[in-house]
């Protein structure tokens, strides 16, 4: 379980884990794809950011897959931050 | 429209291509061939007397009233066992024939009390109108000889009563039972003058026996011996509207049947396309809730929760509502508002709601309870199929040849739509149950499932891929419509996943415990067909893998061509009445009506130009997610319309702790509920008596709901979010839903062809109605799917997380029983309560013998999360290892048990698999008692004006 003491981010630890083990009969790369996919195409924006700030921890709970999805994401969203 | 009964053509009528023309009483007429002479004359105005005949039931030919004479033939037939044919000469009226059909009459009026006058069915009985049809003025054979006047009635039946002195033992009840309904609960007993109508065993009432209350046999019989209590009570009605069921997703269309604004009865519509004259009931009966002393019918509103309520104006509700959202808006920003919009709420409510959320409150964050039950639905077959939605009407059962039912329980949940589909099977076709529970369809009068895949909860997944290992490596796929149809890469992989050796029915029966062999059987059976189709309800979704399981199921249909035409397809049977509308009408925080991602620029402008704000392209929150949120502090009002979420939805805690933490919980319903108790305002809702709108039923029907009485509290539902929309500073002005349904048109590319006016004069209409599809689309994917080619998805078997252990032994699995309707709030109102008047626990009796647990005993039913009591029925309808119950109940609460584990694509709840124990119990837990406390404390209303 995650070290996430909010709600949102226990959920979004689990709800991440979920889709990319969901995804993961795909392949690592794919599965990794699918789920910042979904996750960017279903989640509300304080879900992500939730998501994001986890990323930093050691303990956050994400499996590789699902962190490196969120990872994606968050660099998405810098990138596009920046113009 | 005033009072005239539903026509009836004596015989159900032929469905042949070839016509036939004959002469009836000198006038040529033409019919399909294989139409009876009976139906041939009613068809073209004229009548033949008649009193065992129905168009509802096959011709039975026993009464004798509807005799004829045919040129070339001897004696006298009885048309409605006589085709027509080719060039017969009829005649309908001789002298010969009044004096046959007078005799039998007068054998008939014989052994019937002369009470017309203070009969029930004064002016509506056949046996009154046949009397004056032949002609009868004397009976010649008295009343002193032995005669059944003064048998007792039966009123055991809360709903109808069964006088047997009036019944003429003409079979229509019996054959009701048997052909429309298919419980086969009624017999007639003895012989010859003692022949008499009996519900099951001769030691039963019609309370006792096996009869579901369909109404069936009420609707069927000719004189006052079946007859509706309310009618007894209110008297015949004078008028009757056309309107459509508010209860589960089949979406029976009724004439509501009136005397003044006085609801008399509730009659099937026989030109209903959904149910095609058939109830259930709860449809049928249990409307009774809507003048309900519970109703509330003037707005409410308190500043904090342990308050009493302090009822106020319309106009005080509105402007203190409207000024917490302003002013929690103005602090927090949009995104801490939300709505939730109701399955059991017209489309043009749904859409209301989601308009006021996105463009009032300036947020995406609305769900919909679909959430908890199809939304896996929504997003698995517009993954593979490119629609969120089944791909049939309900006549295509008629040509199914094999019929697979996994996760759920149409008997008990589609009542209706299951007698459709009991009817078929007994003409034949091949059943197969994938369900833990032993349900009734696997073996009922006349009905047995030729496989029964009893799994383990949880393993849909590996069950479904199984098969489909099966079909691929027995080569039993239809490669000619998969290479046609569907993208063939795809298909490839897919078929190398499911092919491999460990989705095999031998080595996933381990993890399903279904045998191996049984389950080849099953799909061998399955794809074989030639007509094979799927039937699916919330077994399927209700689990940590249930859109893995719609898209399992959606490629075990494309992978054998059972898509796209009559008897085939992928079916979701939709829970509530209006989920179908609900999810179409874009509750999903994600999209807007008719499935758009919100994030799609060109689909914002489009309601962006309509409604003249700027929508959020970000997704807003889930129904879970805004608990979350709320606990957190960043979701701080939710406006709740029709949906009783603390009962309702998972993890019962959770919920509570959710709406605790907002400050303005806005609740909009009937009664108050249990969600009411954490909200500040409550606004009378409407039933859908008191409304008009539409529908949208399992099979994506569209159907008008029309007002039969004015609204208890003074407004529809949609009045009351225009108002509320209004007092926010939007410039609303709807005069009635027709302009609404033309808004959801203009901006919904699949209703673009529905209009009120259309609606009016075709009855119904299925989405898609386009320009494409003028008529709208009983069936889709027909020459090709939605999204172009068919997408088949490779669906790997996750386990839950929910597991058993030594804590938590068992499996429990949650569902529902015919005569309650979800959280009961309208049914547990009604005198459906005598059926069900709480709900237990289901366990087998190795289970229940480890524990020390009898029939009836109380008992503890705890999981990781929480813990309720209930009492147990001893069982073998479960396996052991798995218990089931019921959450029609708030004392029960059997939600405080389940676990905030959903499906891993849209969050739809695991109901169906919750790892508990079960232990003997003194009776209700404390949990349960101050649960009770809290409510009565928040269900106050100050009686004196506050300070």
């Amino acid at each position: 379980m995650s070290g996430s003491a909010t709600a949102t981010g226990q959920s979004v630890v689990r709800m991440a884990n979920d889709i990319a083990r969901n995804f993961a009969a795909l392949g690592e790369e794919q599965a990794i794809r699918q789920t910042a996919e979904h996750i960017a195409l279903f989640w509300d924006p304080r879900m992500k950011a939730a998501g994001f700030a986890l990323l930093a921890r050691a303990d956050s709970g994400f499996s590789p897959e699902a962190g490196a999805a969120l990872a994606q994401l968050a660099g998405e969203a810098r990138d596009s931050a920046q113009g | 429209m005033s009072y005239e009964p539903q026509p009836d053509f004596g015989t159900p009528a032929s469905r042949a291509d070839e016509q036939v023309t004959l002469t009836i009483d000198g006038r040529a007429v033409t019919v399909a061939q294989g139409t009876s002479v009976m139906r041939a004359a009613r068809e073209c105005g004229g009548d033949i007397p008649s009193l065992c005949a129905s168009d509802s039931l096959e011709a039975f030919g026993s009464c004798r009233l509807c005799l004829v004479e045919i040129e070339g033939r001897k004696g006298t037939p009885a048309s409605c066992t006589t085709p027509a044919e080719q060039g017969m000469v009829v005649h309908t009226q001789s002298e010969r024939l009044a004096r046959l059909r007078r005799g039998v009459m007068e054998l008939y009026i014989s052994d019937h009390p002369l009470d017309c006058l203070t009969c029930s069915a004064n002016n509506d009985c056949e046996l009154q109108d046949m009397a004056a049809a032949v002609g009868l003025r004397d009976v010649r054979f008295g009343y002193d000889g032995a005669n059944h006047l003064g048998t007792k009635p039966d009123l055991s039946n809360p709903y109808f009563l069964f006088a047997p002195d009036k019944c003429i033992v003409c079979s229509r009840c019996v054959r009701a039972c048997d052909e429309v309904q298919g419980t086969l609960a009624l017999t007639v007993d003895g012989r010859g003058f003692a022949s008499a109508i009996s519900a099951g065993q001769s030691a039963d009432d019609f309370l006792s026996s096996e009869c579901v209350s369909c109404g069936a046999c009420v609707q069927a019989c000719p004189t006052s011996a079946l007859m509706e209590k309310s009618v007894k009570e209110l008297g015949l009605p004078e008028r009757a509207v056309i309107t459509t069921c508010a209860y589960c997703g089949v979406g029976c269309t009724f004439r509501a049947e009136m005397r003044g604004e006085q609801l008399v009865r509730m009659v099937p519509w026989k030109q209903g396309k959904a149910n095609r004259g058939h109830s259930c009931v709860k449809g049928r009966f249990a409307w009774g809730y809507a003048n309900h002393k519970d109703r509330v019918r003037q707005p409410m509103i308190r500043e904090r929760v342990d308050e009493p309520w302090r009822e106020v104006s319309w106009d005080e509700a509105l402007a203190f509502t409207a000024g917490r959202l302003a002013a929690i808006k103005a602090a927090q920003g949009a995104r801490a508002l939300g709505g939730i919009t109701s399955s059991r709420c017209t489309n043009e409510e749904t859409f209301l709601v989601q308009k006021l959320v996105r463009a009032g409150f300036g947020s995406n964050n609305v769900d919909t309870c679909a959430r908890v039950c199809h939304s896996p639905t929504g997003y698995g077959l517009k993954t593979t199929f490119g629609t969120s939605a089944g791909t049939q009407d309900f006549d295509s059962v008629e040509h199914a040849d094999v019929i697979l039912v996994i996760g759920a329980n149409p008997t008990d949940a589609h009542p209706v739509f299951a007698s459709r589909m009991k009817r078929r099977l007994r003409q034949g076709a091949k059943l197969i149950v994938i369900d833990p529970r032993r349900i009734d369809l696997v073996k009922s009068p006349h009905v047995e499932a030729a496989h029964h895949l009893a799994l383990q909860p949880g393993t849909n997944v590996a069950v479904l891929t199984a098969m489909a290992h099966v079909i691929v490596t027995e080569g039993l796929a239809d490669e000619a419509f998969i290479r046609e149809r569907c993208d063939w890469d795809e298909y490839q992989d897919w078929a190398r996943f499911v092919a491999d050796t460990r989705h095999s029915p031998e080595t996933l029966e381990p993890v399903t415990r279904v045998p191996a062999a049984e389950l080849h059987d099953a799909a061998r059976l399955y794809a074989r067909g030639p007509n094979s189709a799927i039937y699916y309800g919330l077994g399927v979704t209700e689990h940590s893998q249930g859109s893995s399981t719609v898209m399992a199921i959606a490629n075990l249909a494309m992978a054998t061509g059972n898509i796209g035409r009559p008897g085939v397809g992928v079916n979701p049977l939709r829970g509530q009445n209006n989920v179908q509308g609900a999810c179409d009408m874009g509750s999903f925080p994600h999209e807007l009506s008719g499935y758009r991602h919100i994030s799609d620029g060109a689909t914002r402008a489009l309601f962006e130009g309509d409604w003249g704000v700027s929508l959020d392209p970000e997704p807003g929150l889930r129904i879970p997610n805004m608990l979350d949120a709320a606990i957190d502090g960043s979701f701080r009002a939710l406006y709740i319309q029709g949906e009783d979420i603390l009962q309702s939805d998972p993890n019962t805690h959770h919920v509570a702790a959710g709406l605790a933490a907002m400050e303005l919980v806005i609740v909009q319903d009937l009664f108050l509920n249990e969600t009411a108790s954490y909200a500040h305002v409550f606004l009378p809702g409407s039933t859908f008596l008191e409304k008009n709108g539409t529908f949208t039923n399992a099979e994506r029907r569209i159907q008008p709901v029309r007002k039969v009485m004015e609204p208890a509290s003074g407004m529809e539902d949609w009045q009351v979010t225009q108002a509320l929309a209004n007092a926010m500073g939007l410039d609303w002005d709807y005069s009635h839903p027709r302009e609404i349904l033309a808004e959801i048109a203009r901006l919904t590319p699949s209703f673009a062809g529905v209009s009120w006016e259309k609606l009016e004069r075709e009855g119904s209409l299925q989405w898609p109605v386009n320009e494409a599809s003028p008529d709208g689309s009983p069936i889709m994917h027909v020459d090709g799917f939605v999204r172009g080619k068919g997408h088949f998805v490779v669906t790997d078997y996750v386990p839950t997380d929910e597991m058993t252990g030594p804590r938590f032994p068992l499996l429990l699995t949650t569902g529902r029983i015919l005569s309650q309707y979800n959280v009961g709030t309208q049914t547990r109102r009604t005198a459906n309560a005598q059926w069900h008047e709480e709900d237990v626990l289901e366990i087998h009796p190795v289970d229940a013998e480890n524990r020390g647990l009898q029939d009836g005993d109380w008992t503890r039913l705890a999981s990781r999360t929480g813990e309720t009591t209930l009492r147990v029925t001893v069982t073998d309808r479960v396996a052991p290892g798995v218990v089931y119950t019921t959450f029609h109940h708030p004392a029960t609460q059997a939600n405080v048990v389940t676990t905030e584990f959903s499906d891993w694509a849209t969050n739809c709840p695991e109901y169906k698999v919750t790892a508990v124990q079960v232990l003997p119990s003194n009776g209700p837990s404390g949990w349960q008692q101050d649960y009770a406390e809290h409510t009565a404390r928040s269900r106050r209303i100050a009686h004196e004006p506050a300070e």
